[in-house]
């Protein structure tokens, strides 16, 4: 009987991530409405159950991919995997407007600029002070918090050791949370509810998990204006980080 | 009918990321550079195109509609499968580099966004208010 239970589960995987996901999903909009009395905004709620979820998932199985690594829960892996979440930021496009985004231009490429060194400069500083010396490792830490997939795709180009491609990845996915997380809460505070600025944000994060959960929870008509610039930032960080930010390591690591 | 819209949305998608790889190709790099991005300028492009044409009603603009309704749910599942464990085992240099890295960015925003943005907000018709806090 259970043993039929758990066949289904395996072999309706997507279904069982559609099922799962509604039910968190009205959970956190009954807590948003009930207990916060809509302060906290449902969704925000709901991609920190998500999160818990995660951490839950990997603390039971050791593995990375979080509630996914369950096998019955894998559907939610296919859910809110690569293909399924990419479609869907498309559609989002559908009715944001070419008028708002020509403006914002200048702003989005300063944006954009700043929003690739910054963190890279961050990163690069904190591996320096806990005792990191030699420019692979420092290339690979800074690039971490660019995003986690430039932190990785550098550290695998320069042959970085595991760990500290570890810790790049890790270091990522620390700004990637804290994005998700704080973006309803400093919304407000930023001037947050505007095409422009939700550009300008989206390509000062770039973490496209951050920004898009962030500005879901902010306000949903604002997630194609963030996305649409932070989707060329992690491309633009894999560029830069085995090339320009590591000869300039190298030098600044000569002396 | 819906299935023209899922397809005008699966064709921009495909077209896009085609794009996307083509780009990283240029640059040497074996990653796709904007493929989402070009995605959505082209659906932004095509849908309205084919409106003014009258090519595009709103029984197909529900095929797109309902997968941007579904972005958010896809994102909780995405968390859900965020390897937080990885995050939390990274220890500190881990947590003080992303940290450290979010609150400059953060930071960073009001500087940015101050240019240009009067023109924005004098042209754009933009309503801050979202939709689901309006009486």
């Amino acid at each position: 009987m259970i043993d039929r239970l758990y066949q289904t589960l395996l072999s309706e995987g997507l279904l069982v991530g559609f099922a799962i996901t509604g039910m968190v999903m009205w959970g956190s909009y009954w807590i948003s409405a009930k207990l916060t009395k809509g302060r906290i905004h449902g969704s925000a709620i709901a991609v920190c159950v998500g999160l818990l979820m995660a951490w839950l998932g990997g603390a039971l199985t050791g593995g990375k991919n979080g509630i996914a690594d369950i096998p019955s829960l894998a559907g939610i892996g296919l859910l809110g995997g690569a293909m399924f979440r990419d479609f869907a930021i498309v559609a989002t496009a559908y009715g944001a407007t070419f008028q708002d985004l020509r403006r914002s231009g200048k702003a989005v490429i300063v944006a954009l600029s700043v929003g690739l060194v910054l963190p890279f400069i961050c990163g690069a500083s904190v591996a320096f002070a806990f005792g990191y010396r030699d420019a692979v490792s420092v290339t690979t830490i800074g690039c971490g918090p660019v995003t986690y997939i430039v932190g990785a795709v550098t550290g695998a180009a320069l042959g970085a050791k595991s760990e500290v491609i570890a810790l790049s990845i890790a270091a990522g996915l620390v700004k990637s949370i804290a994005v998700m997380i704080a973006t309803p809460m400093i919304a407000k505070r930023i001037g947050l509810n505007n095409p422009h600025t939700a550009m300008v944000y989206g390509g000062l994060m770039g973490t496209h998990s951050g920004v898009g959960a962030g500005l879901a929870a902010t306000d949903p008509r604002l997630v194609p204006y963030g996305l649409m610039v932070s989707t060329f930032y992690t491309g633009f960080g894999c560029l830069l980080g085995p090339s320009l930010f590591y000869l300039i390591l190298q030098h600044l690591l000569a002396f | 009918m819906i299935i023209y819209g899922v397809a005008l949305l699966s064709i921009c998608y495909l077209v896009g990321n085609f794009a996307g790889e083509l780009l990283g190709y240029l640059l040497h790099e074996d990653k796709n550079v904007g493929g989402v991005g070009f995605s959505m300028l082209l659906l932004m492009f095509l849908t309205e195109r084919m409106r003014k044409l009258g090519h595009f009603n709103s029984v197909s603009a529900g095929g797109v509609q309902f997968w941007a309704a579904m972005y958010i749910p896809i994102v909780v599942a995405m968390a859900a499968q965020q390897n937080v464990m990885g995050a939390i085992k990274g220890g500190w240099i881990a947590f003080f580099a992303g940290l450290l890295a979010f609150i400059a960015s953060f930071m960073a925003v009001p500087v940015i966004n101050r240019i240009g943005l009067k023109k924005h907000l004098e042209t754009s018709t933009w309503n801050p208010v979202p939709e689901e806090d309006r009486q």
